[in-house]
């Protein structure tokens, strides 16, 4: 089941059969465990990474450092909720240390992400303050790396 | 003066390989899937490289010790220990060398010479002939047999021992045919041996990549440790090949015999090349698992490409490499190859690179990208179709 994880984690767009294949598996028996990984919130969902800079999209990336105060009853859970529930937000993480959630926004411009942290983020009640961080450049994200592909340098035959 | 006629024979009249023909026409066709490539396709892990660019900022510049670093030689002790079994102690029994192939090349010039046979099981790695030739030592080779899994028979080395038997390489996990010896095969093999006075050469560079049962050595056998040279290196268990490191672990009259000619030959391996090592010993266990575990993904994916086209396959449990037989095909291992290559654009050894007995099969290596691997299997599928009609 591990492994299964694993080779889908690199490649989401592999097949059931040709997962079959290298685990020496059934490919009825991949796609069972699959559907329960699934069914499960173990996989949640096959993503692609894209390099938008690489297209004609103008996208901008802030990751904003918020503190807040948690909520009788139900801590930092609920107050996540209120700001993950944005379809801005792309990520979300409660952390350690001196703020206490990370939050990671996309937007067409940073005017769109300034006014989207202004008007919705900051005014939230148990929002206690926000620092925003642009995002320059981006050389590395789940664990892909940016840059072009590496060449495969080595000699043609090599006994 | 002709210079030519000044080189010695025997390295005169050396063929740098018995497949020239071949590389050539592999140079040229540029836009080939290479499953050609004996050296794994991954980057050495990072932290390797970067205890290696470390050791360069602090000016680790100079000569190591002849026989390598001892904090190396310790790790080298502590790795054969934790993963096979075997105790070597770091001062007097460990040498660290220019990859595995030096210390194949100094293990044979330390032990035989003219009048001495070396017993080579074929098909096996290039160099355990011409090395042992250039000694002026005789090579005997003993066939290797699909139908034994290409496992070494004590029949058949009992058949090639003489009186002047001096040294018998045991190329386990083996290259080009994936073979493995398990501890029962190898059982028999140290029967043969345990009352003569012949030096075994185990060549376990491919020691990390078994699937399935975990690597035996034949030097587990009590009596077998002390006739045992154990080569093993970096190359290929870190993805290292170009960093030329290696080690022997053996009995420390032979370290010692070879430590002198590796003093004279080459003063010692490369200094940032052994603190890389260090660092590979001491955290590369899980980028080590992590590379095994896809190795055997793409070893399965490969074998059942090859069994889909309709040629005979045995399960390799061990190295990168896949050696099915194309003889349904009626062609010649290297027409074979020509022709795969120049028709489908994939390339492949003929397995008579690795001794004659190769001849009816092909070396097809995995350390190359799954996807390159899907695609080749779909391209030999559509060659042997093809050419299985031109036949009936
Ligand atoms: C069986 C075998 N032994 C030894 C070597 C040499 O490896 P190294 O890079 O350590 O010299 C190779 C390389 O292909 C090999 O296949």
């Amino acid at each position: 089941m591990e492994e299964i994880l694993e080779i889908l984690e690199k490649n989401s767009r592999i097949s059931d059969e040709e997962i079959a294949l290298m685990l020496n598996m059934d490919a009825d028996e991949v796609r069972s465990i699959r559907e329960k990984l699934e069914k499960e919130n173990i996989i949640l969902a096959y993503n692609t990474i894209i390099n938008w800079e690489k297209t004609k999209k103008e996208t901008v990336t802030a990751l904003i450092e918020v503190k807040v105060t948690p909520q009788r009853g139900q801590g930092f859970d609920k107050v996540a909720e209120r700001i993950y529930k944005f379809p801005e937000v792309k990520s979300c993480y409660l952390m350690s240390g001196d703020f206490d959630l990370t939050v990671i926004v996309e937007g067409k411009s940073m005017k769109e992400v300034a006014l989207f942290v202004a008007q919705k983020l900051a005014p939230l009640e148990s929002v206690l303050s926000t620092s925003t961080h642009f995002v320059l450049k981006k050389y590395k994200a789940e664990g892909t790396i940016f840059e072009e592909k590496e060449q495969d340098d080595r000699e043609a035959v090599i006994l | 003066m002709n210079m030519r006629d000044m080189i010695l024979p025997v390295v005169r009249d050396m063929p740098s390989s018995g497949i020239r023909k071949f590389f050539d026409l592999v140079n040229e066709v540029k836009d080939a899937i290479s499953l050609s490539i004996g050296e794994p396709d991954f980057l050495t892990p990072w932290h390797i490289r970067e205890a290696a660019i470390y050791s360069l900022e602090k000016g680790r510049t100079r000569y190591s010790p002849n026989a390598g670093l001892l904090e190396l030689r310790k790790e080298v002790s502590c790795y054969v220990k934790r993963k096979y079994g075997l105790e070597y102690d770091p001062e007097k029994e460990i040498i660290i060398t220019v990859g595995g192939s030096e210390a194949i090349d100094i293990a044979l010039r330390s032990l035989v010479g003219p009048g001495d046979e070396v017993i080579i099981p074929e098909p096996s790695f290039v160099a355990y002939k011409p090395c042992t030739v250039f000694t002026g030592a005789t090579p005997v080779t003993v066939e290797l047999k699909v139908e034994h899994d290409f496992r070494l028979q004590p029949e058949q080395l009992l058949e090639a021992i003489t009186d002047r038997t001096k040294v018998l390489i045991l190329p386990y996990p083996n290259n080009p045919t994936g073979a493995v010896m398990f501890e029962e095969d190898l059982r028999k093999i140290a029967d043969v041996l345990k009352d003569r006075d012949i030096v075994v050469i185990s060549d376990e560079i491919y020691a990390e990549l078994t699937y399935g049962k975990r690597h035996v050595s034949i030097a587990n056998f009590p009596e077998m440790k002390e006739k045992t040279l154990v080569i093993n290196g970096f190359s290929k268990a870190f993805s290292m090949t170009g960093w030329r490191l290696g080690y022997a672990c053996g009995h420390p009259s032979l370290i010692e015999a070879m430590y002198k000619v590796h003093q004279y030959a080459i003063m010692c391996s490369p200094t940032t090349s052994q603190h890389a090592a260090i660092e590979a010993l001491k955290n590369g266990d899980d980028h080590v698992d992590a590379m095994v575990r896809e190795y055997n993904r793409r070893r399965r994916v490969m074998v059942d490409g090859f069994r889909r086209a309709g040629l005979d396959c045995f399960e390799p449990l061990g190295a990168f490499y896949v050696f099915p037989c194309i003889r349904t095909t009626g062609m010649s291992s290297e027409e074979f190859c020509e022709r795969l290559l120049m028709e489908e654009k994939v390339a492949v050894v003929p397995g008579n690179a690795f001794g004659k007995c190769g001849e009816g099969f092909v070396r097809a290596c995995y350390a190359a990208s799954m996807e390159n691997i899907i695609e080749a299997m779909k391209r030999i599928q559509n060659f042997t179709i093809k050419h299985s009609k031109e036949l009936v």
